[in-house]
């Protein structure tokens, strides 16, 4: 196949970035779409230019570090499939693709495809996690959970923190990934003593970040490679507004702990 | 153990009121509230205005029993409520839509290719502003009269009338009122998501509701302009 390439280039997060033209013979239609910026890469270090650079680790789709947007796509324009599991027979010979960072104030572009999505682990450190006891691993069926329970939080523990609801969202609002990460939690008996500390932290952190506000379009879940359910969403939502009804308890006394 | 030194920005935490109000999801609730009202609202007004088949007897007599309940003080605790809820609906919106657009400072040069959004959806924010210019205006023509031709007090099928004959009256009020429908079909699905209240039982109807919701409001509002219009109701 032949393809035409825009690819955005951008030296790093000071200067100002633009689009690039390429253009690519002998591409395999088996390859991912990660290969096939291999082998542009391969073919400009050979001419003596800047590769073009692009985040990537497992490339199973699986760690979630890989994500640009393809021609107004994010993840591109296969359904639940991250941009590495994504082939090259998705596309036909002769297209054109623009090939464009993740948009977002909270992602600043790093280097040409490459965004600082930092901004999320600092949600995660708000409030993204659980209190347990160090030492042996507990039995793990000791206590029992629903299965519908448990499968819901499965769901919303799929999620891999690629950004891609931020970047496909209109309003780059990163509530998918806040409110997976805040359901994984809430319909587990483990998650229930942080519960709605937890969601007042994440959701304040989430703002401080300068993501934008859900309008409930649902693009994020559309562009989601692990289709994380806007159910999630609306889960955050009445756990935010049980945890802003409750008064924050106070120490009543100091004495009696013994 | 010398510690490492982490930069990490982190959002100071604030009383629980102003962090209510100030943060998204509380202002989007404070939308998702006031939006509960002001479709109640549309619904009770609606059914109000369809009297109009009824006749001038039924209609102004209907009118009458409005302002006269609780001695002529219900009215105005009735219209304050409203207001409020218009008021804060607008700033809440206001404040989220501004949010949203410095979020994403440098767009896309290829346009996002939308999947799940809706029409509806997507005009939320063209169509709010088009109703609170029709809410201003209907407020001027139908209720204090100074925006209509032949007001006359008290005789609300009259005015209703007199002020449909105008055609471009009544166009703007057909225009705003599809502007509603949209606004509702996707306003009632985002209230009840809002508000938290999704089960994957019951997600269907949700749907249903809005759809429903927003087809009755509009078509039983425009046929009113429409039926003076063909002579229907003269
Ligand atoms: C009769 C008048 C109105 C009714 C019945 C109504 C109803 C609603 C409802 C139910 C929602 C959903 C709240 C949510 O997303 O949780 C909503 C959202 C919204 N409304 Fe209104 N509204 C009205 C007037 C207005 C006006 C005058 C404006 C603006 C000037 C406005 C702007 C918006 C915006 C921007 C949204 C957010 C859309 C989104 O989040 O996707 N609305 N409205
Ligand atoms: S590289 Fe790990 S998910 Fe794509």
């Amino acid at each position: 196949m032949k393809l035409t390439l825009h690819i955005w280039r951008q030296q790093n997060a000071k200067s100002k970035g633009r689009f690039v033209k390429y253009d690519l013979d002998d591409v395999s239609p088996d390859m991912s779409f990660l290969e096939m910026l291999d082998v542009l890469n391969e073919k400009l270090i050979a001419e003596g230019q800047e590769p073009v650079a692009f985040d990537h680790d497992c490339r199973e789709g699986i760690c979630g570090t890989c994500g640009v947007v393809v021609s107004g796509r994010a993840h591109g324009p296969r359904d639940r499939t991250t941009m590495c599991q994504l082939h090259m027979r998705e596309f036909k010979d002769g297209d054109t693709l623009w090939i464009e960072p993740w948009r977002a104030k909270a992602f600043p572009v790093l280097r040409d495809l490459i965004v600082d999505r930092s901004a999320l682990d600092r949600i995660i450190a708000a409030g993204g996690f659980i209190g347990a006891p160090t030492g042996s691993a507990p039995d793990a069926n000791a206590i029992p959970i629903p299965k519908e329970d448990a499968d819901l939080a499965m769901d919303a523990a799929a999620c891999i923190g690629c950004g891609a609801c931020v970047a496909a969202c209109p309003n780059a609002s990163a509530m998918l990934f806040t409110a997976a990460k805040v359901s994984q939690f809430a319909k587990l008996p483990q998650g229930q003593p942080e519960r709605y500390r937890r969601v007042k932290a994440m959701v304040r952190q989430m703002d401080f970040e300068g993501f934008g506000n859900c309008t409930n379009h649902g693009e994020c879940s559309a562009a989601c490679p692990k289709a994380i359910s806007l159910d999630h969403i609306a889960q955050l939502n009445r756990d935010y507004l049980r945890s802003s009804l409750r008064a924050d308890r106070r120490i009543v006394s100091e004495v009696g702990a013994g | 153990m010398a510690g490492i030194a982490i930069d990490v920005a982190v959002a100071a935490p604030r009383s629980r009121i102003a962090a209510f109000f100030g943060s998204t999801v509380g202002r989007k609730m404070v939308m998702a509230v006031t939006g509960v009202f002001l479709v109640l609202f549309v619904i009770g007004h609606m059914i109000g205005n369809l009297q109009v088949y009824l006749g001038p007897e039924s209609l102004n007599h209907y009118a009458e029993l409005l302002r006269e309940l609780g001695h002529g003080g219900l009215i105005w605790v009735f219209r304050g409520t409203m207001l409020g809820a218009v008021a804060l609906h607008v700033w809440a919106a206001t404040a989220l839509t501004l949010g949203s657009w410095a979020a994403r400072p440098t767009g896309y040069r290829r346009r996002q290719q939308y999947v799940e959004s809706t029409y509806a959806s997507r005009t939320m924010r063209w169509g709010g502003p088009l109703l609170l210019i029709f809410i201003i205006y209907h407020l001027l023509h139908l209720t204090t009269g100074q925006a209509h031709g032949s007001f006359v007090v008290g005789d609300v099928y009259h005015n209703v009338v007199a002020g449909f004959s105008v055609w471009w009256v009544s166009g703007f009020y057909i225009l705003a009122q599809l502007a509603l429908g949209l606004h509702l079909y996707h306003g009632v699905w985002s209230m009840l998501q809002t508000l938290g209240l999704s089960h994957a039982s019951y997600n269907r109807l949700r749907t249903v509701i809005a759809l429903l919701i927003a087809l009755v409001i509009a078509i039983g509002n425009i046929s009113i302009p429409v039926a003076v219009l063909a002579g229907f109701v003269s």
